[in-house]
């Protein structure tokens, strides 16, 4: 008998995230537009914001003492932020319009060359690049580091960037979103406010603009609420990567697919690895697959532990040293699961979190920019004197802006690869491949995606083929986690929620698909408890894949990425 | 009643922390928070201070430019005033030199009561409220755990290694604050959005009255001369039990001297 | 010459300052110890006994109380008068409270933390752990005199018998010393030590099984004079309080003697007592990462090794 995740919903509903604004008048908040995420989306979508605003100074004047507001969950801009990175610079260049040279910015230079790699267990042959996979003209970059420099540039447009908080709740009322309810802080484990409680806020917006990343809590949480899912579910991939520094400077941009991942169509293994040089002393690697995976022993974490014991990889890590760890989920239904619309009465939605991510080329952050670019622009023009935001169509102008740019016609191309590898490995790859010639025509029509927690599960044994952790190259769930900088209380309520108890095999698939060790296997037999260490989390998103669900914990906790 | 609190920007206790091979000082350069110690004796000026219904919490630090992120979160948790020493000659300053500059800006400010946290996170010597107290000419009650302030003196609980002791002492004077006194609140949005509006102001050495030999290494009276690796432990002993093990572990204590 | 001040509690000289004492014999300079209080001339002769050749005693009313500001004012005096290039301390509250002050009223450098003092080309070098234990700093003074405090327990007293020439000081006392009064002194020994005070920590984990099994860590525990700890984990579970938690999010402790139980030693808990003496563990998985850094590792079943233990620990005292 196999066991679907769907099957064993968690205790969730979106329902409870909505509420109306419920401080008074004189405790609420009240900014121009609000910002949740201060990612690459939001904080392109301040500085967009912060130059139109500073050409109509009257209309800043009128959006009172905080034209515009970020909010970010992680303790400051970038602690959250978890990607390769080779950065396409377009969307970059586009927002800055010349002011600042993308040499300015904090970036790891150019890729010189690139590679890619089909593995087996002891050996690597390269194949030719895939088209969509060129990286000429793009930049290695750290994400966290991008991020907070992008930070600045947001406050030095005048942008008000409040990290270390949460937001909870959606505020919508006469049937348009008025702002987000921030969430509280000092409660204990069992949610009973402590000593040093303090409640969170409304703050409420004339145009509120959701740039959540992937699982965002409020994104979810309002696409449920305007019914704006797509027929088609989102599909999510679980990255973990690490940080090292070498001795020997790496000088291309690698990718692999292959071991140790199984090609079989009925594994589902989705995905392969990437090795990016960071300057001339660091390299970061990561192991990226698809969560419709159905071996219950599935651990991208083990994997990448497992991938680093290839000749190809230990010989670039030899004589290295760990300096840092990360993981985070990436939405993968790209075109085909996009929500029916980017808005809503009062709304928008901004890069990862409505998905915008282009799977073949590994790309999401230019359109995160492009996307908050444009989204600053429809608010500007919503906010202009006689229109008003929430009216509806008001902000229909966003979405016609992202049908005329890149995004869409990038997406567009590339729409039916993803599901294709839902086929295995060399299928996936022919069909990929003529899509790719035929730049999206072949085949017609969109195919389906199909929920990562509907994959039935079954067991492989291939935990046993894990590397022990040695503790100078491969390394264990707990130090990985430490090495985070994950700081969340001990004593902090628990904010993920997952059925308790469950099937044996799903509670199994669950520990071994947390990369920060957050799920154990409780009392019972043929369905056991599952005990679970909030602390640990590091909210990558992948439990909200596969059959529970990821809420945001308190404001300023969770991972303290820097360089990942 | 005027109360100072003296706060340090320290570099983020998650960030892989390291001494700089070159200026074999502590790289400072990654991301820094406000010490979490000074943040419970922010949070306990605050507390005189709305007991007392009126009054001023000063802010002082000494440190970079972006020490001023760490002054805004103490701003943002209550505190009025925030005044940060910030001086190019001033970095590497050891016990001696860093005394001296934060006594010259509390004498500047002229407060009753200076508060300091237990210690400086990552020197972590609970020293600098001593220093200070010895140089403004004040009583001095450290470690303290629990703190009333009626009638212009101090009753401090003071947590030793043998108990608590009671101390009074007449007002002005210093209080280092120990880690078991209060836990700090979280600010309200409302007062992160209020702290950049707070007053906040940078002064160099000069304008206390101090020159460059007052400062960082050339004021300091201590140094680091090198950088090695930690002793390795001596080969560790891997036992299976067979029966005989705990015999073997007293062998081994007794062997070290620590039966 | 090298001056010690030696703390003293209910008549007796701390055992931390006497080591530093022994420590200080070593160096070959001239040794004095330095012995500030009420009532304290016949602590002289135990000083001697320690290895001070002289000792300097102020006696006075205003030391009577264990607070701070006086004692700098003495030691600030004693610097002065008698050529003192050195002085050192073993950490205490007190003693960093006297150490800081009298650093100020010098201009005099103090480091601390110190595990070891040595003389290298006639200049003396202090050396002490820091970032978490994982680099050892050589530090200096660029100036005299020298202040030095160590970390406690670093040294042990050694009891060599001699008699010190025992010399008085006549202190005077700033205004501002002596405006701090003690209302009541602390006299209470709780319980046994406090873990981060504690020479010997016995810690518990997941490992032990249960939460009744936590009886024989405490046995261990009282058979060696040492204090219990415990694991996030089982601190989470509910089995033993927080305030005895060691590890990221617990409390950091360096005892002379750690010994663990049932531990897996997973880097949370480990820096929290990386820093001990020597480390045993006992653990039945042979592959607990607490094996790479434990100075003896037992792979055995506890709930036999450790009552065994115990009772060889009782015998051998």
């Amino acid at each position: 008998m196999s066991v679907r995740p769907s099957d064993y919903p968690p205790p969730f509903s979106a329902a409870e995230f909505v509420a109306e604004p419920t401080d008074p008048p004189d405790e609420r908040i009240d900014v121009g537009v609000l910002i949740v995420g201060a990612g690459p989306a939001g904080l392109a979508c301040a500085i967009r914001l912060g130059q139109l605003l500073a050409e109509q100074p009257e209309l800043a004047d009128r959006l009172g003492d905080v034209p515009v507001a970020v909010l970010e969950k992680g303790k400051q801009p970038g602690s959250h932020e978890v990607s390769g990175a080779v950065v396409n610079p377009r969307g970059l260049r586009r927002l800055f319009r010349g002011a600042v040279a993308v040499e300015d910015m904090p970036l790891y230079g150019e890729v010189e060359a690139e590679a890619v790699y089909f593995l087996r267990r002891s050996t690597a042959i390269r194949i030719p690049t895939p088209p969509t996979m060129r990286n000429h003209g793009n930049y290695v970059a750290s994400l966290p580091q991008l991020t907070r420099w992008l930070a600045e540039r947001a406050e030095e447009g005048g942008a008000t960037v409040l990290p270390e908080t949460a937001a909870e709740k959606l505020l919508v009322a006469d049937g348009r979103v008025r702002g987000v309810r921030t969430g509280d802080k000092g409660r204990g484990r069992d949610g009973q406010p402590l000593p040093n409680f303090e409640p969170g806020s409304d703050i409420t917006a004339r145009v509120t603009i959701l740039c959540e990343g992937t699982q965002g809590h409020l994104t979810g949480v309002a696409l449920d609420r305007f019914d704006l899912q797509n027929d088609n579910p989102q599909v999510w991939a679980l990255g973990v990567k690490e940080v090292w520094k070498v001795p020997r400077p790496l000088r291309r941009v690698i990718h692999t697919m292959g071991w140790p991942l199984r090609p079989g169509a009925k594994y589902r293994e989705f995905g392969g690895s990437f090795i990016y040089p960071m300057g001339d002393d660091m390299v970061t690697l990561g192991m990226v697959v698809g969560l419709d995976h159905r071996d219950v022993e599935l651990s991208v974490h083990d994997l990448l532990q497992q991938l680093k014991t290839h000749g190809l990889v230990r010989r670039i890590l030899e004589g290295g040293e760990r300096i840092g760890w990360g993981a985070k989920t990436i939405p993968e239904g790209g075109f085909v699961a996009m929500p029916k619309q980017l808005h809503a009465p009062g709304l928008l939605f901004c890069g990862d979190g409505a998905g915008l991510v282009n799977v073949p080329a590994l790309k999401g952050i230019h359109y995160a920019v492009e996307s908050g670019r444009l989204a600053a622009e429809a608010a500007f023009g919503a906010l202009q004197p006689g229109r008003t935001p929430w009216a509806p169509g008001g902000l229909q102008a966003y979405d016609d802006a992202v049908h005329e740019s890149f995004i869409w016609t990038d997406l567009e191309q590339v729409r039916n690869m993803r599901q294709a590898f839902g086929r295995g490995f060399y299928l996936g790859g022919m069909m990929a491949g003529a899509m790719t010639a035929s730049l999206g025509k072949f085949p017609p029509g969109n195919a389906k995606t199909e929920r990562d927690s509907d994959q039935a599960l079954f067991r492989t044994g291939r935990a046993r083929s894990y590397p022990a952790p040695d503790g100078k190259l491969t390394f264990d769930k707990l130090s990985s986690v430490y090495l985070s900088g994950n700081k969340t209380r001990d004593d902090a309520p628990n904010h993920i929620r997952v059925r308790s108890p469950v099937p044996r095999e799903l509670a199994e698939a669950w520990v071994h698909m947390c990369p920060a060790q957050v799920y154990e296997l409780g009392e019972g037999d043929g369905e056991v408890a599952v005990e679970v260490t909030p602390s640990n989390c590091v909210q990558c998103g992948a439990i909200t894949a596969k059959g529970g669900r990821l809420t945001p914990p308190e404001g300023g906790s969770g991972p303290e990425y820097t360089l990942t | 009643m005027k109360i100072a609190v003296c706060v340090k920007h320290v570099p983020d206790a998650t960030v892989t922390k390291r001494i700089d091979p070159q200026t074999k000082r502590l790289d400072r350069s990654g991301e820094g928070a406000l010490n979490p110690f000074d943040t419970q004796a922010v949070e306990e000026a605050l507390r005189i201070k709305e007991r007392e219904g009126d009054g001023e919490v000063v802010l002082i630090s000494m440190g970079p430019e972006r020490a001023l992120d760490s002054l805004r979160k103490a701003l943002a948790m209550g505190a009025d005033r925030a005044v940060l020493v910030s001086d190019e000659q001033a970095a590497g300053s050891d016990l001696v030199a860093t005394s001296r500059v934060l006594a010259a800006a509390l004498e500047r400010e002229g407060a009753e009561l200076v508060v300091f946290g237990q210690q400086g996170g990552d020197s972590d010597g609970a020293v600098l409220g001593a220093a200070v107290a010895d140089r403004l000419r004040r009583p001095l009650i450290s470690q303290v755990a629990e703190l009333e302030v009626a009638d212009g003196k101090l009753k401090g609980k003071r947590q030793t290694e043998f108990g608590y002791d009671v101390i009074e002492a007449p007002l002005p004077a210093v209080v280092a604050v120990s880690d078991a006194i209060n836990e700090p609140r979280y600010p309200s949005l409302k007062g992160i959005m209020g702290a950049k509006k707070k007053p906040q102001e940078t002064v160099s050495a000069g304008d206390l009255g101090l020159e460059g030999d007052n400062l960082g290494e050339a004021g300091s009276r201590t140094s680091v001369v090198a950088l090695n690796d930690p002793p390795a432990r001596s080969d560790a002993l891997k036992i299976e039990d067979d029966g005989s093990a705990a015999e073997k572990i007293a062998d081994f204590l007794a062997e070290r001297k620590l039966l | 010459m090298i001056a010690v001040f030696l703390e003293h509690h209910e008549g007796e000289l701390q055992k931390g300052s006497l080591g530093v004492l022994a420590k200080a014999a070593q160096l070959g300079d001239e040794v004095a110890g330095v012995v500030l209080g009420s009532g304290v001339r016949d602590l002289a002769a135990q000083a001697g006994r320690f290895g001070a050749a002289k000792v300097f005693v102020a006696d006075d009313p205003a030391l009577e109380a264990p607070l701070p500001q006086p004692r700098v004012d003495a030691l600030a005096q004693l610097v002065r008068e008698e050529g003192v290039d050195t002085v050192l301390f073993a950490a205490s509250v007190l003693s960093a409270d006297v150490a800081a002050g009298l650093a100020a009223r010098l201009d005099a450098g103090l480091n601390w933390d110190l595990v070891d003092l040595v003389q290298d080309n006639g200049n003396l070098v202090g050396k002490r752990p820091a970032l978490e234990d994982t680099v050892y700093v050589d530090v200096g003074w660029t100036s005299e005199p020298r202040l030095a405090m160590f970390r406690p327990g670093t040294f042990d007293p050694v009891e060599a018998g001699g008699e010190a020439e025992v010399t008085d000081l006549s202190p005077q006392f700033e205004d501002f010393s002596t405006q701090a009064a003690m209302l009541e002194q602390a006299h209470a020994e709780s319980e046994g030590p406090s873990i981060e005070d504690a020479d010997v920590i016995v810690a518990g984990g997941r490992g032990l099984g249960s939460p009744e099994n936590f009886a024989l860590v405490e046995a261990l525990a009282k058979a060696l004079g040492g204090a219990v700890a415990a694991t996030r984990a089982v601190v989470d579970a509910g089995w033993y309080p927080y305030a005895t938690q060691v590890g990221q999010t617990g409390k950091t402790v360096s005892p002379k003697l750690y010994i663990a139980c049932g531990i897996s030693g997973a880097i949370q808990h480990k820096v929290g007592m990386q820093g001990s003496g020597v480390v045993i563990a006992i653990n039945k998985d042979p592959n607990a990462p607490i094996f790479e850094f434990a100075d003896l590792g037992v792979v055995g079943d506890l709930n036999e090794i450790v009552p065994k233990l115990t009772q060889l620990v009782e015998q051998r005292k």
